[in-house]
């Protein structure tokens, strides 16, 4: 390689349309199309605000994972964890709501984001003080917020008090000027998480812990405290969804936000962040979780599928999707 | 550090023992020992079958203080067939109450214990040979999906367009949707669509969001479940469809019990697979032991309606489910 060649190519890169990172857009557009297709309700404003409103979940979640695959882990724990946050805010919730009345759901609020970190930062302190892999120690931490949850509810349910359930709702259910609240919050966490990542000084040693560990060792990045940092976003943003998604339905189950890990990482993956970390997309992850969304939202619209194969014909789509994304990249 | 262990396994060893010594020295002066054997509190409905068996081994060991009862939980069919070895190992059975996971896995290992003698119950999921059971006590899921049908047929005069949410792919799940489907069959009522929902409110809320998007019209809906009704209720609450008259569960639920109870409109009825019945199995063993009352034979709990007359009678405020 001439030293020509070094020069023009960050400035020629600049310019080209870069379909790797858009290929996420583009078979989300084309989810849409089919689904246009195949059911004029589809298109319906009420059809399209539900799929967008529910899809705020995965998408809060993914903005954290995207940090935690980007630095090379894996966060298997995030579904228990929504879960557990859920029960606990719920129960600080009811426990205040005789004393503070509406007071009491920012409080709870606020009591979900400090839960939620803490339970990021035991899962970082674990994986880089104890030296052990983010799959073992996060598929351990799984079990402990599932048997925590199923613990607290009896194995049934841990419903928010009837007089706060009202002055909750709108928060899933509500709009501003025609945006649903969900909506909104996922817009805000994932313009400040592209502002982290693409704009700090964090943001730059994220994704080189995660493209090589040893090079960003020598050349002073702190890896440990980045990867750490990395899961106390994650659990920030479990505790964000769960804000969501307690008004909702206004309860905690043990089957709360159960495998939505998979959903997550595979909307984080869809999305173009590559699983073996260094390279993160957050805007592609928004897509991704709206693209699974669409995926489902599409199946029960068409009258095409037997109920019998819905998930087959999902796994599929999710695989012609990564293909394309494979063939449209440069590498 | 070696060393530590090995003192470490030693006394933990010594405290094994000394329990299983203390356990043997309590089994000594009960005269039977009634084993349950049930999956653990997972999700709504098995939370309520590890709260009755709980309540019903205090009520019991009150009742008849020569009858030893130890409830045993498991998470998995592996881990069910671990905790019958390690309860036949260690205990003396004579009678074993089980809430099989899975027929076909648990099959074997039941057998295996019947050889010693135990008198064995067999609770909601029959094993792939019944003739190793002594008595049979299950609800009857076709009942749940007949029953709540023939209502609705009744109340929609025989005509309307209906939904369906059914849980998960299993014969319970098959059973509840076939008994539905051969009651409205012989209507006019015509069944939009069915679609999985795996017993999951979260999912029944999206499922319904969809149906009542692809719908314009929906006379009624049957979620086979009333943790999925709770879900269902939410999606058409927040859609804010008038022409939604029913919405119908099933399960005998504690939130959806209190519904009927205060007369809801568009959830007047539930039918009743209660998680209970494992303590009705568990008292029918025990009168087999204690009392003078032969138990053997199937027993098939009813699915009769849950009214706003009988609703008291199918109502557990203390329970989880």
């Amino acid at each position: 390689m001439s030293s020509a060649e070094i020069a023009t190519l960050p400035e020629s890169e600049g310019f080209k349309i870069r379909w790797g990172d858009l290929a996420p857009f583009i078979a989300l557009g084309v989810i849409i199309l089919l689904g246009t297709m195949i059911n004029s309700n589809f298109m319906s404003a009420n059809n399209i605000l539900n799929v967008i409103t529910r899809s705020a979940f995965i998408a809060i979640i993914g903005v954290g994972a995207t940090f935690v695959i980007a630095t090379g882990g894996l966060d298997l724990s995030i579904g228990s964890m929504l879960a557990f946050v859920v029960g606990i805010m719920v129960m600080a919730m009811n426990a205040l709501a005789p004393s503070l009345g509406p007071w009491a759901i920012p409080i709870g609020a606020l009591v979900a984001l400090v839960v939620g970190s803490l339970c990021g930062l035991m899962n970082g302190l674990i994986i880089t003080v104890g030296r052990i892999e983010p799959f073992i120690v996060t598929l351990g931490t799984m079990g402990i917020f599932r048997a925590l949850i199923t613990y607290m509810t009896d194995g049934g349910s841990l419903s928010i008090d009837r007089s706060l359930r009202n002055a909750y709702r709108p928060v899933y259910f509500g709009d501003f000027l025609g945006v649903p609240y969900p909506v909104i919050i996922t817009l805000v966490i994932a313009l400040l998480g592209a502002f982290i990542l693409y704009r700090t000084k964090y943001g730059r040693r994220v994704t080189a812990v995660g493209s090589n560990a040893d090079v960003a060792r020598f050349s002073g990045v702190h890896v440990g405290r980045v990867r750490t940092m990395a899961f106390v976003i994650q659990g920030f943003c479990v505790a964000v969804a769960a804000i969501c998604y307690v008004p909702r339905l206004g309860a905690a189950t043990p089957t709360t936000g159960q495998l939505w890990e998979l959903q997550v990482i595979t909307a984080v993956v869809i999305g173009g962040t590559l699983l073996r970390g260094g390279k993160a997309h957050i805007w592609g992850t928004v897509a991704g979780a709206l693209i699974l969304e669409v995926i489902a939202n599409v199946m029960v619209l068409s009258d095409m599928v037997s109920e019998y194969l819905v998930a087959a014909v999902q796994g599929a789509i999710i695989i012609i999707a990564m293909l394309a994304h494979r063939f449209t990249s440069p590498r | 550090m070696k060393l530590r262990t090995k003192g470490a396994a030693l006394l933990s060893a010594a405290v094994v023992a000394g329990a299983l010594t203390g356990a043997a020295a309590q089994a000594q002066d009960k005269e039977f020992t009634l084993a349950v054997s049930i999956p653990a509190a997972t999700h709504g409905w098995t939370g309520g079958v590890v709260y009755h068996a709980q309540e019903a081994e205090k009520q019991i060991e009150a009742a008849y203080p020569n009858i030893d009862v130890i409830v045993s939980t498991a998470s998995s069919a592996t881990a069910q067939v671990s905790s019958l070895e390690d309860l036949s190992a260690t205990n003396e059975l004579d009678a074993l109450v089980i809430l099989p996971f899975t027929s076909e896995e648990l099959t074997g290992p039941v057998e295996q214990v019947a050889s010693n003698g135990t008198f064995i119950t067999v609770v909601d999921r029959g094993l792939s040979d019944p003739s190793i059971q002594d008595l049979y006590v299950a609800g009857d899921n076709i009942a749940v999906g007949a029953n709540t049908a023939k209502w609705l047929v009744d109340k929609l005069g025989g005509e309307g367009e209906i939904v369906v949410l059914r849980g998960i792919p299993t014969v319970i799940d098959d059973e509840r949707i076939k008994g539905f489907q051969d009651v409205i069959d012989q209507s006019d009522i015509k069944i939009l669509d069915i679609q999985y929902a795996n017993w999951n409110q979260d999912e029944a809320f999206t499922l319904m969001q969809d149906y009542l998007g692809k719908y314009p019209n929906i006379d009624a809906v049957w979620a086979n479940d009333d943790d999925m009704l709770l879900g269902v209720i939410e999606a058409v609450d927040q859609a804010g469809r008038e022409d939604v008259q029913y919405m119908l569960g099933g399960n005998g639920m504690k939130q959806v019990i209190e519904m009927v109870k205060a007369g809801d409109e568009r959830t007047p009825i539930s039918t009743p697979y209660p998680p209970s019945m494992i303590a009705s199995a568990m008292y029918m063993t025990a009168a087999q032991f204690a009392g003078q009352a032969p138990m053997r034979g199937s027993f098939k709990l009813d699915a009769p309606l849950i009214t706003p007359e009988n609703a008291d009678q199918f109502y557990f405020p203390d329970s989880p489910f």
